[in-house]
């Protein structure tokens, strides 16, 4: 197991590097002179040229590359072009807002997709299972911004029970927080769940019908250990492994939601700097998500071994 | 009364191409101590009977009629909670399918274990080393490293004698083996089938022995039931019936014993076993039959008395073919 997890950080290392410079890259092709935007359109070009020398972007590509990533790993991320604020300080400030969405929207998708998935396996072709599926099938469909939408006209306009939109940090005060965060976790989770419902409906359906479950009940196990020990524990792999997957959606769900709620996050501070061709935070902003995919692939990989024994002990992987 | 008392039990499965009727009327009664062979070819409905007894079948579609009793209570009709402090305990079972009946993901040790914390209220440090010991009797090497260790890392034949750990740990009335001993070597095979009859002589633990082996039958069995189509046709003492075997069906299945091969090939019965969606009222075997007469044809021969302990289905019963 050590020895796996060793491994998958080595791969974790050299994605992190190609995707470095990939970014690196990938900011100066797009259109447009940093330069020039941060100086104005009516500076002088000796003022452009001050700007293009003093943030380094009159050297070579390959020594850029190499300051870039200095100044990176010692936290220095550049300053916004826009206000001047340090790179480093802004995400401080904005990623913890989203960190915070995602983890609510996961919370609710894994307790509502899990839990429903079970209980449809376990009822299967009963009325609990077609609700499940029904809702399921809906939940899949609706698009984040539509049934953002919608829960704020509901709940927000019409019953007046939460709040519309707005952010308040939970270091502030943590009751405010919760409550205006929970619509937008909610909507951003209702994919999830419904996603995560199907997959671990369909995973549970095989578990229940396997060899091994007979086997369990043969045992005069109650129906509950049957279920939530032998059947869920095998079906687990498959739930963690669409989680994994499922996290370019929840980002870019992310960003939509926080629109929609006018939630000061990680996918507001995207949209608005690539509005703006704010190349540091661009990048940042780029940075962070690789390393948050990275590591929650490596988590999820790590969990997948943990899991299924014939992985953990041989030390190989999946996929 | 007898120790288990099996009464007209009828097993169909509903299925989408319509009702697959596996076990149609078998009566057979189980005594304290015995052990009953149940043979017969693939798909004859060897072990939808045995698995009636815990009711193990799929819930959902599985009909089931007649009446099963261990020690006179009726287990049909047996609450499921009831019926959960009866499997693993009074009726426990050793599953067909050595190769997935036990759970991928949780340790040999814990999964003998389990059933041990379940009926015996043993703790968990109790349960495994219990769970070594009933590994050393099974014939594991090295159990102390084995309980440990993941079904995958075992072989075929081990996980079968993990299955027969599991079902022996509570020293149950009755234990139903289902074919255990098809996935293991000749010795390891003897070893297994002492560990039954120790069980037996130990404490007087009835067994249902599900085998296409005759030897097998001939050597650990004391009464054997032939089946056929679902039904019952020969039911005997095992020294009589393999001294006078009544139905040609049990004759033919004496022919395909390995011993009996000719130039090293199994001799088969020709012909084909008929459909278990349609039951029409004539003697199933007829078809494949060397004995086959008119009479065969216009109804089903009853489960007769041919001698003492001694019942056979065929309206030409007889040692010849
Ligand atoms: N769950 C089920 N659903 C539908 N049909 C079934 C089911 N279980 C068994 N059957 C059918 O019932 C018949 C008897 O099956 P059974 O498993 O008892 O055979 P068997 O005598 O044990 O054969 P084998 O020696 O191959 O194990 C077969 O035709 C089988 O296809
Ligand atoms: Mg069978």
């Amino acid at each position: 197991m050590v020895w796996f997890i060793l491994r998958r950080c080595g791969s974790a290392v050299i994605v992190l590097f190609v995707a470095s410079v990939l970014i690196f890259l990938g900011v100066r092709a797009l259109p447009g002179d940093p330069a020039v935007v941060m100086a104005g359109e009516e500076a002088s070009p000796a003022v452009v040229e001050a700007i293009r020398h003093e943030f380094g972007l009159d050297k070579p590509l390959p020594a850029q590359y190499v300051d870039y990533v200095a100044q990176t790993l010692s936290g220095n991320l550049g300053r916004s072009t826009q206000d001047q604020i340090p790179v480093a300080d802004i995400l401080a400030e904005r990623l913890p807002v989203t960190l915070e969405l995602s983890a609510l929207a996961m919370l609710v998708a894994i307790v509502v997709g899990v839990g429903s998935g079970i209980v449809a396996s376990v009822r299967r072709g009963k009325l609990a299972d077609y609700v499940a599926t029904g809702f399921g099938l809906a939940g899949l469909s609706v698009p984040h911004f539509w049934l953002g939408l919608l829960g704020i006209l509901l709940f927000a306009v019409t019953l007046r029970w939460l709040p519309a939109s707005g952010y308040v940090p939970f270091t502030e005060d943590p009751g405010q927080n919760l409550q205006r965060m929970l619509l937008p976790a909610l909507v951003l989770g209702t994919g999830f769940a419904a996603i995560l419902m199907r997959q671990t409906r369909s995973a549970m359906l095989g578990a229940l019908s396997a060899d091994y479950v007979r086997t369990a009940r043969s045992k005069g196990l109650a129906e509950a250990k049957v279920v939530g020990a032998h059947a869920l524990r095998n079906s687990l792999t498959t739930v963690v492994t669409v989680l994994g997957l499922q996290l370019g959606a929840l980002i870019s769900g992310a960003v939509v939601t926080e629109q929609i709620f006018v939630i000061p996050g990680f996918g507001k501070l995207t949209v608005d700097a690539v509005l703006t061709r704010n190349y540091p935070v661009i990048q940042a902003v780029v940075l962070v998500t690789v390393i948050g995919y990275v590591v929650v692939n490596l988590l999820v990989d790590i969990a997948y071994a943990y899991l299924n024994p014939r992985i953990r002990l041989s030390g190989g992987g999946h996929g | 009364m007898s120790l288990l008392e099996i009464t007209d039990l009828a097993v169909h499965f509903d299925t989408e191409d319509g009702l697959v009727q596996a076990v149609r009327d078998i009566s057979l009664t189980l005594e304290e101590g015995e052990i009953l062979a149940l043979c017969g070819e693939s798909g004859c409905g060897k072990s939808v009977t045995a698995m009636s007894v815990p009711r193990l079948l799929p819930p959902g579609t599985t009909k089931l009629s007649g009446s099963i009793r261990l020690d006179g209570r009726e287990l049909t009709t047996l609450p499921e909670p009831e019926l959960r402090k009866v499997r693993g305990k009074d009726v426990s079972v050793v599953f067909q399918e050595p190769m997935t009946s036990l759970n991928p993901s949780f340790t040999v040790g814990y999964q003998i274990a389990e059933v041990l914390r379940r009926h015996e209220k043993l703790s968990r440090r109790a349960a495994m080393d219990r769970a070594v010991e009933l590994l050393e009797l099974v014939g594991i090497p090295a159990p102390r490293r084995r309980v440990k260790e993941y079904p995958h890392q075992l072989s075929g034949g081990m996980r079968q004698r993990v299955m027969i750990a599991i079902a022996v740990a509570c020293s149950p009335r009755v234990l139903i083996a289902d074919e255990p001993t098809t996935a293991l070597d000749v010795t390891i095979q003897a070893g297994v089938l002492d560990v039954f009859r120790d069980l037996r002589d130990r404490l007087g633990t009835a067994i249902i022995l599900i085998t296409h082996d005759l030897g097998v039958v001939a050597d650990i069995a004391d009464r054997a039931v032939v089946m056929y189509a679902g039904r019952a046709v020969e039911q005997a003492p095992v020294a009589e019936l393999f001294a006078r075997p009544r139905h040609p069906y049990t004759l033919g299945l004496m022919k395909a014993l390995p011993s009996a091969a000719v130039n090293g090939r199994l001799a088969e019965i020709p012909g084909m076993v008929p459909s278990p969606m349609s039951d029409p009222d004539e003697c199933a075997f007829r078809a494949r039959c060397p004995r086959a007469q008119d009479d065969c044809a216009t109804s089903r021969p009853p489960l007769v008395r041919q001698a003492a302990g001694h019942l056979a289905a065929c309206f030409h019963p007889g040692e010849q073919p």
